[in-house]
């Protein structure tokens, strides 16, 4: 009779150094595998099978399983003193193992503990095949669920946005209802925190502008039109656009994120249950701070790009700043700055909107908060650039 | 069933908890030994909740040693949390499941990352663990779909995962109903009495005190420290301290 023998003592390797053997230690355990032939393999145990060795013992047995693909297995638990959960694990993958074979799984000389274990744990029903699975639904149901929820989605922005034009409405009637110190807190979050970056970025934007102009333009000698084209797309096109953007990456999301916290630690139904309105106590302060602090930042957008295209006029293309800003201001209708203030106002109303609206769309749950917050940036980003092709649109043919 | 050993498997020397400038604990000293149900008690405020975090190393003390199974985990090396974390489990308040998971990959999470064992064993053991906290059938679960009460004990299912040798728990009968409670309570018994898990519990719940506790370490802000220590009935019947009596008899009184 060819006979494997495989044998493993699990002792003290599981301890950390520092331990001495104390009540950690386990008891030494071993396995046995014995090939009788003819496919018949005899599993015995001895000591535990536990936390400490189930997965080593599981790795080396799969290893022999697999090897000799046995149609009869059986484990001899005569000598097997201690088990738990692991254990039955560890005896219910061997089962599994040996079914996938289509072989015969069998336990011999039980204890009567190891019984009671075996029993606790409901090992027959823990290896018994699945009860039938229920069927995963039909592409149409999936189709008319995704459909129902996008339907819910777009209901509630419209009582959204509803809630926020009756807010607006109670506003202009009683504009004490306005929470004055949130207000101020939101426009100094959303301008004076945000105006180094908007600033650094418009900079940089008309840097580059005059830069990458001034290489086509020398050509012709048109040097000075530098001035014009940095100013008049920035004033017009570019400054609105690229703040209303940075807004939305540090507000609109601020704004997602902690609507969202406040909704999942019920703190919305608490504004709610003491006859506050949410939308006005949360919504209407960001809006109006946002849609007052857009258009300045704007502003410093506009001067900071100038302030670029003049360091690239005077480095590199022999300009004067008087001959510069000559040049700029003679290009610059006011109509143009205007323009482009009404287009971030117009923005800033939308993107801080989204933003909370993502928020109050918050069910629970952590990630919930993080899908919002993405969702703020993204539609309202989305939303600008919409927005500013239409309102190019109506300016170029009305 | 480890009683008889001498070795104590928590032991916190002079501990010194606070924030900054402001000390919640000072001169905290006391041995949790294996296999007991400790539980750690005294008035909101007191500091209970902080004191669990310097046991399982989320704070570092201001001053003190504690030592789990004779390892110093208040030096502030990683590997050596790390290396004790490992056998201890924690029931967090709120139970603390990843709301982005089912019951079952919540479980399995530590499993996955610490047993070396295949799927198909994980998943007997995912099954067992939901057993033991009688959650079977919600494996494929979202916690946000559960009550408080099985959040908890889907909680504890993840805690008991890799059958630490001790299991800390922060207030695990706030907000549960009499009966959950009790079914804790139960629960924590079982643990306890098949496993042989030490367990050190947060708790102002009197009568999960007097169901469960072998001993229990009672803190006061006043004193900023432990006022008394021992068996929970003999602290009752005989502690002639006057904080004790009020605790026990769940009388209001006027600070020390």
């Amino acid at each position: 009779m060819a006979a494997l023998v495989l044998f493993i003592f699990c002792s003290r390797d599981f301890l950390p150094p520092e331990i001495e053997p104390g009540i950690f230690m386990t008891a030494e355990s071993a396995f046995n595998i014995t090939d009788k032939g003819e496919g018949e393999v005899v599993i015995a145990f001895s000591g535990a099978i536990n936390t400490n060795n189930a997965a080593e013992f599981v790795g080396a047995i799969n290893k022999e399983l697999q090897r000799l693909r046995p149609k009869l297995v059986t484990l001899d638990l005569e000598r097997l003193e201690e088990l738990d959960d692991f254990g039955v694990s560890t005896l219910a993958g061997i089962k599994k193992t040996v079914n996938s074979f289509r072989g015969i799984f069998k336990l011999s000389n039980i204890p009567p503990p190891v019984q009671k274990i075996l029993t606790a744990y409901n090992f027959d029903k823990l290896t018994a095949p699945p009860t039938a699975l229920r069927p995963s639904p039909d592409i149409f149901i999936k189709l008319g669920a995704t459909s129902i929820d996008y339907a819910g989605k777009l209901a509630f922005a419209v009582g959204f946005l509803g809630e926020s034009i009756f807010s607006f409405g109670r506003f202009i009637r009683k504009p004490r209802i306005l929470r004055f110190g949130d207000t101020v807190y939101n426009m100094r979050r959303v301008g004076v925190d945000g105006l180094p970056i908007v600033a650094l970025i418009s900079f940089l934007l008309g840097l580059i502008m005059a830069f990458m102009s001034s290489v086509q333009l020398k050509q012709f000698g048109a040097n000075i039109y530098v001035a014009s084209l940095v100013s008049l797309s920035m004033t017009r096109e570019l400054g609105p656009i690229m703040t209303a953007i940075i807004v939305s990456g540090r507000s609109a999301s601020a704004f997602a994120a902690e609507i969202g916290s406040m909704k999942i630690s019920n703190e919305i139904d608490a504004l709610f249950t003491m006859g506050i309105n949410p939308h006005q106590f949360l919504v209407l302060p960001r809006v109006i701070a946002t849609f007052l602090m857009v258009p300045l930042l704007v502003l410093f957008s506009d001067i900071f790009a100038i302030a670029g295209g003049l360091v690239v006029g005077i480095t590199m293309l022999g300009l004067t700043v008087d001959s510069y800003l000559t040049q700029t201001m003679s290009t610059l209708t006011l109509f143009d700055v205007f323009w482009g203030f009404f287009k971030s106002a117009v923005f800033a109303l939308f993107l801080s909107w989204i933003g909370c609206l993502r928020g109050f769309q918050v069910k629970e749950g952590a990630d919930d908060v993080g899908r919002a917050t993405t969702s703020a940036v993204v539609s309202s980003i989305f939303m600008i650039i919409l927005l500013d092709s239409i309102m190019v649109v109506i300016l170029r043919y009305y | 069933m480890f009683r008889d050993k001498p070795r104590p498997i928590i032991q916190v020397r002079d501990l010194v908890a606070g924030f900054g400038e402001n000390i919640i604990l000072k001169n905290v000293s006391f041995d949790v030994w294996p296999g007991e149900i400790f539980i750690i008690l005294g008035s909101s405020g007191c500091g209970k909740s902080t004191l669990l975090k310097h046991l399982i190393g989320l704070k570092e003390p201001m001053d003190g040693k504690v030592s789990i199974n004779g390892i110093d985990i208040s030096e502030g090396s990683d590997e050596k949390l790390q290396t004790v974390l490992r056998q201890c489990g924690v029931l967090f308040q709120g139970g603390a499941l990843f709301s982005s998971m089912t019951l079952a990959e919540n479980i399995a999470l530590p499993l996955r990352e610490y047993s070396g064992l295949p799927e198909e064993n994980i998943d007997y053991l995912v099954k067992m663990k939901l057993n033991l906290v009688q959650l079977s059938g919600f494996e494929n679960h979202m916690p946000a779909e559960l009550s408080g009460g099985m959040q908890k004990r889907a909680g504890l299912a993840r805690a008991m995962a890799l059958n630490p040798k001790i299991l800390f728990c922060d207030e695990p009968s706030a907000g549960l109903d009499p009966i959950t409670s009790a079914e804790m309570d139960r629960l924590f018994l079982d643990i306890n009495h098949n496993l042989g898990t030490t367990m050190v519990i947060v708790s102002h719940e009197l009568s999960s005190i007097f169901n469960i506790a072998d001993r229990v370490l009672m803190l006061d802000k006043h004193i900023k420290g432990v006022v008394a220590e021992g068996n929970p009935f003999q602290l009752r019947d005989h502690s002639l301290n006057a904080y004790v009596q009020r605790f026990f008899s769940r009388k209001p009184g006027a600070a020390h």
